[in-house]
């Protein structure tokens, strides 16, 4: 793929990132958004579908009241207005997974707007303005078919599966994204990760990136420095994870500067994001879509009462802003301790281990450092390690008793890892107790000590610095299964 | 006594008694629409079969001591866009040509379980638009009085069914008077009850703000005994009124209208309308102001706007509701060759599918719709509708209903306005205000015209949720103009030397 | 305001109605009459004047979350052109992948 891509530093040299990003979440609801088929995922295909969600002509919506229930939640839940009276319309376009060729949807009347959230971002607070939060439906499931790739592009012809047709959906759009500078992909990234950790403590999704419960387009745009209006903007589609919503900005953002430095103008676009790094354009269109938008005429009116409104405010959870300064007080972080948490996506598995009886501070440490570069090494989520806060604790309090050291400690977590199960049973059967054989550990510093006499004798000297070396080879010589603070004091006093 | 030329009413009391049979019923007017239907065309398809096993179904309940609804074993020709399972449903469209539906339409339903006999579907206006049936996709159904000429649209096919003889009740839908003008033009009775007041479930959708389903029937009690049936909350439908359906049967038995204030809208009449039309609405309202009736003229300017915004409301909502005949999931599909992408199948397929008015509305609505132009057409068109509404509003503060002719003219002749679509959108003058309200109203035969002997039908609008008044006024003039002639208008037709084909004459 | 052939041919487009050069040299002047005789809604539509989307004063028209049994595949298949493995089969799209 021979794109010319800018230098990341020199892009952002020369160029301020404006994001903005449209993120769509997939309620679950026990039901479709306009009828009674069943809301879930992963069935044989078109046996979920009824004439409404098929579209079949006399059939007519009627809006679940959960989904409104859901999406009015979520707007409160991002410091939303929610309206007092608003519409469905109908955003018209062909598609062969639109069962009506129109989407019911919503257009100048959301139900939720103007909202905002704050995002920490290594240690900078960004305010995310939210423009809209509305509701529409899903469209059916495209497979195409008869080609080499099951791209589109190459298809022969393509199959539709109706299942997903009338999956409810709420719609979240920000307004545009600046001052992020060099931050913007970490923005976006952490941007989605606040709306999946905030839809799963509302309750209303699964938010699975990779089952597509959540959804994320990508807009950036760039600006040249000390310029004052926006850049056009490309919007990346087909980013699955929250890996792939940094690395796509990124890329877009060096493939944009390289475009706009070497004199050309950004095509304002669609493009499709590959996992091997890269984007694409999609089908280039002569004219922009004419959705011919109008209200709704099958639907009645949603006019949420102020009563239900604040009833519904009073079943949110507590928000992610609120609950984290509870608990950096609770625990006594610094603020960059609890940055430490939040960037590494640990701070419900930190509040689980201290739930389970460890201390705050060795929650942290654990899962910030040891257990986080294992996660990166095996390329799974934190929340993915086969360990549970639980043995963490466990695993913790052993260390406490000074049954294991943070050495052994590491093995012992290699076990769990590997399914050998808890760390209790890990350190028996790999047999990585710390020796307390007074008898065993005496003779090992002895032989460290006579087979390295100058150090002996310059810690004889007063320089006890140089115990580390002894201690070094002592633990070497008891695998490291001993107390490295008892081993320094039997050195010293034998040589005292 | 003869079957073909009872009520339902009458048939319905001699079904109870035991005279006659479901199946006997039924048998007559299967063997009369084998007799005249090759001339009046009103079907697009029979179900014999099926018609005879619902009716023994109703005989056999009966029998079995079962109380039975007043429409247990009534034969019905149902306007061919209601879904029924077993049954092709084509809206006299070639795109849907063959299609089965999976379901029945709610009204469907509720007249199946009340018993009632269905016969087959009718032919229609290809999706319900137009005022002659010519732009059925199939053919063109004749006005049983003369066959030359129309018998209205879009529901002609229901309208003519009922003129022939061929079934004692239809049902239609009515979005600009679809179901009214068709009854004025061939002596029935059609009614557009209040929008909401009966279910749009099933109902193939043309204007969706505008469609309301009603009953078609040749007598006003007929006609009040199956609104009775077919209306009801839905909770499917979510535009469907969540009240009780007001006593239509009470109404059209009473028909006392002493002390009744009725309004003449002054903006219908005048220029356009057939001399013959306009002394036959005239006499009628003489005849109500004999009754008890107060007669006044009132005036609703914004009328004469109404056509203009429904020729932009209709077609914006029609182009988005036909959008789904797009050859992937059912109906027509024509290009699929290996070659032809989606899009051009779409586009050749709805090319074909589709006739010349259907494709001249869609583009309309597509236009008025499209950005730049939202504002201009549609989106003035929809305040005008606050207009109309207002003037309704006006209005029924100072009278209990208000009337006029139902048409400006008697049936015209089959091809006189099909290249002239303006000439033929004027047949819906007076009856599309109605719709853009949402009130309810209903065309009652008040004669033949003078000019040309051809039927004329007199409309009486009510406020939403006030159907029985119509039934009342309706049933006054009915009552009165049959004593004055001996009988109902279409027994005219039936002894009439112009309606000898129709086989029934005379017997009564 | 008048509509050329083109025009029609793009609004054909958009309404994915594939014309003959015959429909649309028929269609546009009839458009144009029928046109100019709805534009007069604007005589009275001023901006003083809310617009109606529906003729009931209805609001919150909620359905309860549950579940009701949906088609069989089959039933939903039976009216299809072409099916496959289960599905409907389509065309080759040119559109762009969502």
């Amino acid at each position: 793929m021979s794109v010319d891509v800018l230098d990341y530093d020199e892009a952002l040299a020369a160029f301020d990132p404006v994001l903005g990003l449209e993120v769509h979440v997939e309620l679950n609801t026990a039901s479709k958004m306009f009828c009674g088929c069943v809301n879930a995922f992963g069935a044989e295909p078109n046996t979920q579908t009824c004439p409404v969600c098929l579209g079949l002509p006399g059939s007519l919506p009627v809006v679940n009241g959960k989904a409104i229930e859901s999406a009015i939640r979520i707007g409160l839940a991002l410091n939303c207005s929610i309206a007092e009276w608003c519409r469905f319309a109908r955003k018209n376009y062909f598609y062969p997974d639109m069962t009506k060729d129109f989407q019911t949807s919503q257009y100048d009347e959301p139900i939720a707007y103007d909202g905002w959230i704050d995002l920490d971002v290594d240690g900078e607070t960004f305010r995310i303005e939210i423009e809209r939060a509305h509701m529409e439906e899903d469209a059916g499931k495209l497979v195409h078919a008869g080609g080499s790739t099951g791209r589109i592009g190459d298809a022969a012809y393509s199959l539709v599966d109706y299942n997903r047709a009338g999956t409810p959906l709420v719609e979240i759009v920000t307004r545009p994204i600046t001052g992020t500078g060099a931050k913007a992909p970490q923005v976006a990234k952490a941007y989605v990760s606040f709306l999946r950790d905030l839809m799963l403590s509302l309750g209303v999704s699964d938010v699975r990136m990779e089952q597509g419960s959540l959804r994320c387009d990508a807009n950036v745009s760039l600006m040249p420095k000390g310029a004052t209006e926006f850049g056009l903007r490309t919007e990346t589609k087909n980013v699955n994870s929250l890996r792939s919503v940094e690395r796509a900005l990124t890329y877009e953002i060096q493939r944009q500067a390289a475009v706009l430095s070497s004199g050309g103008k950004v095509h304002q676009e669609t493009r499709h994001w590959h996992e091997e790094g890269y984007t694409t354009p999609g089908r280039s269109k002569e004219q922009a879509e004419d959705y011919r938008y109008f209200p709704e005429p099958d639907l009645v009116p949603v006019a949420p009462s102020r009563e239900w409104v604040e009833e519904l405010r009073g079943t949110l959870p507590e928000l992610p802003n609120l609950r984290r300064a509870r608990l950096q007080g609770e625990w006594g972080f610094t603020d960059l301790e609890l940055q430490d948490v939040v960037n590494a996506g640990a701070l419900d598995l930190v509040a689980a281990t201290v739930a389970a009886g460890a201390s705050p501070q060795a929650a942290r440490k654990w899962w910030t450092t040891e257990l986080a570069r294992r996660a990166n090494e095996t390329g799974v989520e934190l929340a993915g390690l086969a360990i549970t806060p639980a043995q963490v604790a466990e695993l913790q309090a052993l260390v406490d008793a000074g049954t294991v050291n943070d050495k052994l400690a590491r093995q012992v977590i290699d076990g769990v890892l590997a399914g050998e199960g808890s760390p209790a049973a890990v350190v028996a059967s790999r047999g990585l107790a710390v020796v307390s054989d007074a008898g065993a550990l005496s003779a090992a510093v002895d032989a460290a000590i006579a087979a390295n006499p100058d150090v002996a004798e310059r810690i004889r000297a007063g320089k006890v610095q140089a115990a580390g070396a002894l201690i070094g080879e002592v633990m070497k010589q008891m695998r490291g299964q001993a107390d490295a603070g008892r081993v320094r004091e039997l050195i010293l006093a034998k040589l005292a | 006594m003869s079957i073909l030329t009872a009520s339902a009413a009458e048939l319905s009391a001699r079904l109870a008694s035991g005279e006659l049979s479901a199946r006997e019923v039924a048998q007559a007017h299967l063997d009369q629409i084998e007799a005249v239907d090759d001339r009046v065309k009103a079907f697009l398809y029979v179900d014999g079969e099926r018609a005879l096993a619902a009716a023994d179904a109703v005989d056999a309940r009966r029998a079995a001591g079962e109380q039975l609804g007043p429409l247990a074993g009534i034969p019905l020709a149902m306007k061919d866009i209601f879904t029924m399972t077993g049954a092709p449903t084509t809206c006299g469209s070639r795109i849907l040509e063959g299609w089965r539906p999976p379901y029945n339409s709610t009204i469907t339903q509720k007249l199946i379980d009340a018993g009632v006999v269905v016969l087959g579907k009718t032919n229609m206006d290809e999706f319900a638009m137009g005022s002659s049936t010519e732009n059925s996709g199939f053919f063109t159904t004749h006005n049983p009085w003369d066959n030359t000429r129309i018998p209205g649209g879009s529901g002609g096919g229901s309208a003519a069914a009922l003129a022939a003889f061929e079934a004692p009740l239809a049902i239609g839908t009515d979005t600009g008077g679809s179901i009214r003008q068709p009854a004025s033009v061939t002596g029935t009775v059609g009614v557009k009850p209040t929008y909401g007041g009966t279910s749009r479930y099933g109902v193939v959708a043309m204007a969706s703000s505008l469609d309301t389903p009603g009953p078609c029937a040749r007598s006003v009690l007929d006609a009040a005994l199956l609104h009775s049936v077919m209306a009801g909350w839905d909770p499917r439908d979510s535009t469907s009124i969540n009240a009780p359906v007001p006593d239509v049967v009470g109404a059209a038995r009473s028909g006392d209208i002493a002390g009744m204030r009725i309004g003449v809208v002054t903006e219908f009449g005048g220029e356009g309308y057939q001399p013959g039309v306009e002394q036959r609405f005239r006499e009628a309202l003489a005849i109500l102001e004999g009754l008890g009736a107060e007669i006044v003229e009132v005036s609703c300017p914004h009328f004469d706007y109404a056509l203009a915004a429904y020729y932009l409301i209709m077609p914006s909502e029609v182009s988005s509701n036909l959008a789904r005949f797009d050859a992937m999931r059912y109906g027509l599909r024509i290009g699929d060759d290996g070659q032809h992408s989606t899009e051009e199948v779409m586009n050749l397929t709805r090319g074909a599918g589709f006739g010349a008015e259907a494709k001249r509305r869609i583009i309309i609505g597509t236009y008025a719709l499209s950005s730049g132009y939202y504002d201009a057409y549609y989106g003035s068109a929809q305040k005008v509708r606050t207009l109309i509404t207002r003037d309704f509003d006006a209005a029924f503060g100072q009278v209990d209903v208000l009337v006029s002719p139902t048409t400006p003219t008697t049936a015209f002749t089959i091809g006189e306005r099909v290249d002239d679509p303006l000439a033929m959108y004027k047949a819906d003058l007076c009856t599309i205000p109605s719709n853009l309200a949402g009130n309810c109203a209903a065309s009652i035969p008040c004669g033949l015209s003078p000019d040309d002997g051809l039927p004329v039908g007199f409309q009486v609008m009510a406020p939403p949720l006030a159907d029985d008044r119509l039934y009342r006024v309706g049933a006054a003039l009915e009552r009165e103009l049959a004593s004055r002639w001996g009988g109902g208008l279409l027994d005219g037709l039936a002894s009439s030397p112009a309606g000898a084909y129709l086989n029934v004459g005379g017997v009564r | 305001m008048a509509l050329t052939a083109a025009d029609v041919a793009r609004l054909g487009e958009l309404a994915r109605i594939r014309l003959t050069d015959e429909e649309l040299a028929h269609l546009a002047p009839q458009l144009d009459v029928i046109l100019a005789s709805v534009a007069r809604v604007t005589e009275v539509a001023g901006a003083d004047v809310p617009p109606t989307s529906h003729a009931l004063p209805l609001t919150n028209v909620f359905r309860d979350d549950v579940v009701i049994p949906s088609l069989p595949a089959e039933a939903v298949l039976a009216a299809a052109p072409a099916v496959e493995d289960g599905r409907f089969r389509v065309p080759r799209i040119l559109g762009e992948e969502a």
